[in-house]
């Protein structure tokens, strides 16, 4: 896999992070990015997937969704941009409640990296994928290949514009998923389980793009190393509810805890051991 | 033409030429022009076909193809062959004697026929094929108006049949791995109940698929492909194979017709 990236300063100006830069809010005293209030949901067939989960991310904060498969993860992600509809409580988006009269605006601004690069990847090549929001926004001609371009470019992908997403390694899927969510200029970014599939090359990469961004991050994740890595909070969530909520190394120190969750550290990985992610450069081997 | 093999991505052949510059839907509408100018030609009209041939080869040339990836491809057009051959066999009418079988006059001109009209047009197609990109062969799909939903599926197929045929050859390789049934019938049986499977799991991708979608704000359009339309100088080019091979449909006609 090339490992040409941008050694972060090209990517960090991409995403416009700071929430307070649309309608001209100011920075002091704006809404948080997101503000999920006792969101409940069940599934037609009945499962409870949520229940009565509340979590608040500002702008540019960084936040893992830590919790064992099944736990609801993917279905919090899914409500954070509208694409499942609270059964109860309510999803806002900086000053906006997620309904359909806001979604337009609300999926600009929270955008979804889905756990396989297949789903997310659905155009005939990189460049008409990563075009697809942005069109989607209306945008055309140069300033829609001036998107691309930049999106591209801050995953390190922009010499590969033409290729088929077929052809490309899982991990440069990966990253042009990262672009194609990346075009939209979103304040805050979702992703679900990033570092699964991907070797360790492929996940050092892929921290080192994200760490580069200015949006807020939400990530879903069982890999807990990347979390310390990446997020100085972290959220628990288990059997569609919020168990803990607290700086990631707390959390990750904290035996009982992670054993009651099913959260394991991998073999021999002390997360006292490293520093935590107060500073988002903070970066790891 | 080069003799040597050019590089190929698909069925795409990566050289640059007058023909793969031409913008795809100029080249599709050529292309079924000259089939139908083909088509029309009267069985028998031997002459008429072999300059058609020539045409059409002589484009494929112009496009710089290899000729032994150009023969080789032309293989697609065997079942057709066949029943050709079979033509001359099963036709009624006078019978002509060749060797030791008797055979139908009127099949031997009709067989003959459908085999060099369909090798023109597979020889087209496969022109086609090799100067266009299957991207470009969407986006000129949608200039010529094809509707949107058709666009849309064929884009999706062109994108996931490599995934799904993975994802095939992943549940055979496991399949066969613990011994299961390879060209028999309890192998047919493995590959039908695999494909069930298959078809649900390609149900669920689908449903993921359009919520990525959803996500980045897909309201029911597809954003065009297309990049601007061709100028009317590349539609006179390309039109140049389908007005040739009428020409010499024509004068085939008026040498033979007064008679």
């Amino acid at each position: 896999m090339p490992s040409d990236l941008p050694g972060g300063s090209p990517g960090a100006a991409v995403p416009n992070g700071a929430a307070g830069d649309r309608g001209g809010a100011p920075d002091v005293g704006s809404p948080p990015a997101l503000d999920v209030r006792a969101l409940g949901f069940a599934y037609p067939d009945g499962r409870t997937a949520l229940r009565d989960v509340s979590l608040r991310v500002e702008p540019g904060e960084r936040v893992a969704l830590l919790g064992p498969n099944g736990a609801g993860k993917t279905t919090l992600a899914l409500h954070l941009d509208g694409i499942l509809t609270p059964a109860h409580g309510e999803v806002r988006v900086g000053e906006l409640t997620v309904e359909r009269s806001t979604l337009a605006e609300v999926r600009r601004r929270v955008q979804l990296v889905f756990q396989d690069p297949d789903d997310q990847l659905f155009s005939p090549t990189v460049r008409d994928d990563v075009a697809f929001g942005p069109a989607n926004l209306g945008l055309r001609g140069a300033e829609l290949a001036e998107r691309v371009l930049e999106a591209l470019d801050a995953v390190g992908m922009a010499e590969h514009a033409d290729r088929v997403p077929y052809h490309l390694s899982f991990g440069q899927r990966r990253r042009v998923a990262i672009a194609t969510v990346l075009a939209m200029r979103p304040d805050v970014l979702v992703l679900d389980e990033p570092t699964s599939n991907l070797d360790p090359a492929g996940r050092r990469e892929l921290g080192e793009i994200l760490d580069s961004l200015g949006a807020a991050l939400v990530i879903a994740t069982h890999d807990l190393p990347f979390a310390l890595q990446l997020c100085p909070r972290s959220v628990v969530l288990d059997d569609g509810a919020v168990v803990a909520d607290g700086p990631t190394a707390d959390l990750l120190a904290d035996a009982d805890l992670m054993s009651a969750h099913r959260l394991e550290l991998p073999y021999g990985f002390d997360p006292r051991s490293v520093p935590p992610a107060r500073d988002p450069r903070v970066g790891r081997p | 033409m080069p003799g040597h093999d050019a590089p190929t991505d698909g069925l795409l052949v990566v050289v640059d030429s007058p023909v793969h510059r031409l913008p795809a839907q100029t080249k599709v509408v050529a292309v079924v022009a000259v089939v139908a100018v083909v088509v029309l030609t009267p069985r028998g009209a031997w002459w008429v076909l072999a300059a058609q041939g020539a045409l059409v080869a002589l484009t494929a040339t112009v496009a710089r193809l290899p000729v032994r990836l150009v023969l080789r491809r032309l293989l697609v057009e065997a079942p057709f062959v066949v029943f050709a051959v079979l033509m001359p066999f099963v036709a009624e009418g006078p019978r002509v004697q060749v060797g030791p079988f008797s055979l139908s006059h009127a099949g031997l001109i009709g067989g003959g026929t459908v085999l060099v009209k369909a090798t023109i047009g597979v020889l087209a197609a496969v022109v086609l094929a090799a100067t266009t990109g299957p991207r470009e062969l969407l986006a000129g799909l949608e200039r010529l108006r094809l509707p949107a939903v058709l666009v849309a599926i064929l884009s999706f197929m062109l994108r996931y049949v490599g995934v799904i045929a993975d994802e095939l050859h992943r549940v055979r390789v496991a399949r066969e791995a613990r011994g299961g049934g390879q060209g028999d019938r309890a192998g047919l049986a493995a590959v039908a109940g695999g494909v069930g499977t298959r078809f649900v799991r390609t149900y669920e991708r689908g449903e993921r698929v359009q919520q990525a979608m959803l996500a980045r704000g897909y309201t029911g359009r597809m954003p065009a492909l297309g990049r601007g339309g061709a100028t009317t100088a590349q539609w006179a080019l390309a039109l140049v194979l389908p007005t040739a091979a009428l020409m010499v449909l024509l004068v085939g006609l008026a040498m033979t017709v007064p008679r």
